[in-house]
């Protein structure tokens, strides 16, 4: 069967090769974890299933953040925030592969099914339990096929955007409930069926993704290409040659160090964007004297950001005055940041009664597109705290061990980590990052402020943007004053292509998709 | 020779259970736990600590865990990966044909140059090609992998255009897994063009892997022919008036396959461990990557399983390299 499946596509695909200006070649950085988005957390396995085989009930408008129409045409929210209706697309088509054939379209019950899986069932559904989804949602309805409401336990306004991401994909309850009972239930996350605007073809571990266009899309003339290809090159200096060589049109995660040669090459074009992240040097907001904000001042006042930028980002970066990016609502654009002054930095020092401070910096053993160089990043503050007689000694450990160790509310010194945004929403860095909650968790800084604290806790349940807006600048000055962390940097994405595609839209959230991207005859 | 044989079989035994032991512990020694690395920056409460350590099994004492990896084992089960929840031992032999591919071609490319490399070497001592050729092997030896790999991608590849520069055979080419091996199922798929795409992107990378057993089979042919070029049983079938093709080619260089046989034995090994590079430069779909991969993410049951299959290949190769000593040279086998 498998065969039959595959000779048919092969069919489609070498029709492709032969057209190739049809067929859209990405070069991926990595292989994906599987194709069930709702399994996995990395962007790589994202972009190879949440963005090509699955729809959401709304989505991200290309290329910004905010929340459009997708599986649902449009919402309701009721007056006390806790209740949201979802009217779905009529005619909405699955996909079909050897082992299955849809019966009916989308239904309020395949919604219902995607979420109720990741409340029910022990797993590794981690995004969705890590988001504290389980806690939020009380219940689903369906009135009828084409409506769903979901109940919540209490006012949450990020809720809306919760639905566009790929934990939230919508998979077909028809082929779990078939695959479940031909004994095969793995298939749902090796053979994906979906809404979206790709069905998935074939997958050659860790080698090459083939999708090919869903021809009964329900967006009229999406996608733009028959065929879709991800051809995983895991080097970055390789995914250039790949991309010269006209093996690939897109690829992602070029070396910094490439990035000029790839701008002056007229064979490609570099798209940049800045990143929905901010790299930060956390200090332990619980233990003498961070204890005190005009020591954490001081400090950050001695760091030279543009030295940073310039040697560690080498130019793909931009100093971050704020928690949260500036491409992102509510961004606090008054707010200025800390001058670098080493000298007022030491008289700060002096007048809170901070002397011969010894100190230590934790640098990240991993890159990050908000870090990537964490030990050379260290070392240039250490360079910088030395001027204002600041002694650093850098430590690091094993991944898993320094994010372990660096969460402890006794842990000491100040850690160098950072975040990329989940869905675009303020409260997803300000609460998960600063938030109470967080202490001992995902808050490095130990941080917990009343004043703040209040802030964050009553935009959550304001459903519109313009009534959260200014309670999420008050916050950002109330950060800026305290100081919690010294803000580093956001980091800048560069996308290169060859010239014939178009239609490309860097995503601000990070992820690469393709559904309109064309390419030039 | 079958006694021989049986005999080297029988001192497996041993380091298996010695290799199980280690590939167990030897993922668990490390620092990082596998469910603190799989939630990264965000973090995760207790509850949901405890709940993913049970579901795992990580909450059973240790000998528990051991003991069902052991038996498992023996019922040709290593457990399925944490990440992609397929079996180990289906990913292992999904990607093991690419690895073993590359690692074929690289060491015939080895040996069909490396071996006349060190004769040539040997026979012309102190000669221009002796110091050409050993330099050579020399520079071949201590070049990084991947320096070398971009090098020749940049230059072959990109400016020259004559191979492609990663994956294992052009995109256009589409067709079932039959045996694994893309030269033989390009072949077998029918399609035009498919071998020949198959062998253009085996090229870059067969250098590259093969580049340092050549440097050490080149050099050690070279020494063990010195050594027997100056026995007198050399000097006898000289002076019995034996042509030096005759006396270099049959009666010395026989002999000096025993050291080099070792060598291309033990290179397996080396192939593997260079494999890791290689593939990922290459975007080569083998089990070097996968298993770095998995190092990575802590996922015990990809990790214990591969180390524990890679070892049996390793000892199999140089069982396989034994029972060669004793074809090559009976006295070994009389023994």
């Amino acid at each position: 069967m498998t065969k039959l499946f595959t000779t048919t596509a092969l069919s489609v695909l070498c029709l492709a090769g032969a057209a190739s200006a049809q067929t859209l070649v990405y070069c991926s950085e990595a292989s994906p974890e599987g194709f069930d988005p709702a399994l996995y957390t990395s962007g790589t396995t994202f972009d190879a299933s949440s963005h090509t085989v699955y729809d959401h009930l709304v989505e991200f408008e290309t290329g910004t953040t905010n929340v459009v129409p997708g599986l649902a045409e449009s919402w309701e929210v009721s007056e006390d925030g806790m209740t949201y209706t979802f009217n779905l697309r009529e005619g909405v088509k699955f996909h079909s592969n050897d082992m299955f054939t849809p019966s009916r379209d989308l239904t309020a019950e395949d919604v219902i099914y995607s979420f109720q899986r990741q409340i029910d069932t022990e797993g590794t559904w981690e995004y969705f339990q890590s988001m504290g989804m389980g806690d939020l949602i009380e219940s689903m309805e369906a009135p009828d096929d084409l409506t769903v409401v979901f109940n919540l336990t209490r006012p949450e306004a990020p809720f809306i955007a919760n639905m566009a991401m790929d934990f939230a994909s919508i998979v077909s309850a028809e082929y779990a409930q078939a695959m479940e009972e031909a004994g095969t239930p793995e298939m749902v996350n090796q053979q994906p069926i979906g809404t979206g605007p790709f069905e998935f073809v074939d997958y050659q571990t860790d080698a090459v993704i083939r999708y090919a266009a869903n021809e009964d899309y329900f967006v009229e003339g999406v996608p733009r290409v028959e065929n879709l290809v991800f051809a995983i090159t895991p080097d970055a200096s390789v995914r250039y040659q790949r991309l010269q060589a006209g093996e690939c049109h897109v690829m992602p995660y070029p070396a910094p160090a490439d990035v000029e040669a790839m701008q002056a090459d007229e064979n490609i074009v570099v798209m940049e964007q800045e990143g929905l992240n901010v790299g930060y040097l956390a200090y332990n907001t619980q233990q003498a004297p961070f204890d005190n904000p005009d020591v954490r001042r001081a400090l950050n006042m001695a760091i030279d950001k543009q030295a940073i930028i310039d040697v560690v980002f080498q130019g793909s970066g931009q100093a971050a005055t704020n928690p949260i990016p500036p491409t992102m609502w509510s961004y606090n654009e008054s707010i200025e940041d800390d001058p670098y002054d080493p000298e007022a930095a030491r008289q700060m020092l002096a007048d809170a009664g901070v002397e011969d401070l010894s100190m230590r910096i934790w640098a990240m053993p991993v890159q990050r597109p908000y870090n990537p160089n964490a030990r050379r990043m260290a070392e240039l503050i250490q360079e910088d705290f030395s001027e204002i007689g600041v002694d650093v000694e850098i430590v690091s450990y094993e991944w898993g061990e320094y994010l372990e160790r660096s969460s402890a509310v006794d842990r000491d010194g100040a850690v160098l980590l950072g975040w990329t945004g989940d869905n675009g929403d303020p409260d997803n860095f300000l609460a998960v990052l600063l938030g109470c909650d967080g202490v001992g968790a995902s808050n490095r800084a130990q941080w917990c402020h009343e004043p703040f604290q209040e802030l964050i806790d009553e935009a959550k349940t304001l459903p519109t943007q313009e009534e959260r807006t200014p309670l999420y600048e008050e916050a950002q000055v109330i950060f800026k004053e305290q100081a919690p962390w010294a803000t580093i940097a956001h980091s800048v994405v560069f996308m290169p292509m060859r010239p014939e595609v178009e239609n490309y839209v860097v995503h601000p959230l990070g992820g690469h998709i393709f559904h309109e991207v064309g390419l030039a005859e | 020779m079958l006694k021989f044989a049986l005999s080297r079989l029988f001192t497996f035994i041993p380091t298996f259970i010695g290799v199980a032991v280690i590939s167990f512990g030897f993922i668990r020694v490390l620092p990082g736990d596998p469910i603190v690395v799989m939630a990264g920056e965000r973090g995760l409460s207790e509850e949901r600590y405890a709940a993913l350590q049970q579901q795992f099994g990580f909450d059973r004492p240790i000998y528990v865990q051991f003991w069902d990896y052991l038996t498992g084992i023996f019922q040709g089960d290593l457990g399925n990966s944490f990440v992609t929840n397929r079996p180990v031992w289906d990913e292992f032999f999904t990607l093991f044909p690419a690895t073993l591919e590359l690692s074929l071609c690289a060491i015939i490319f080895a040996v069909a140059i490396g071996l006349p490399a060190g004769v040539i070497a040997a026979v012309n001592r102190g000669k221009f090609f002796d110091r050409f050729l050993m330099s050579g092997a020399l520079i071949g030896y201590s070049m990084p992998i991947f320096w070398w790999a971009l090098l020749l991608i940049v230059v072959v590849s990109g400016w020259l255009g004559w191979t492609p520069v990663s994956g294992r055979i052009g995109l256009m080419y589409f067709f079932d897994d039959v045996t694994g091996f893309m030269t033989i199922d390009s072949l077998l798929s029918g399609q035009d063009g498919a071998f020949a795409s198959a062998l253009s992107h085996l090229i870059l990378p067969t250098i590259v892997l093969g580049t340092i057993p050549l440097a050490v089979i080149a050099r050690q042919t070279r020494s063990a022919m010195l050594e027997v070029l100056s026995e007198d049983y050399i000097r006898t079938a000289r002076a019995k008036g034996l042509g030096p093709r005759r006396v270099n080619g049959v009666h010395a260089l026989r002999n000096a396959l025993i050291p080099v046989v070792t060598v291309i034995g033990l290179s397996v090994g080396t192939l593997l461990a260079g494999a890791i590079l290689t593939e990922t430069i290459f975007s080569w779909p083998g089990i070097g990557k996968w298993m770095v991969d998995s190092i990575f993410r802590r996922d015990y049951p990809v990790v214990q399983g591969a180390l524990l299959l890679i070892a049996v290949i390793v000892m199999l190769v140089n069982l396989t390299v034994d029972v060669l000593y004793g074809l090559i040279n009976p006295k070994i086998r009389s023994r």
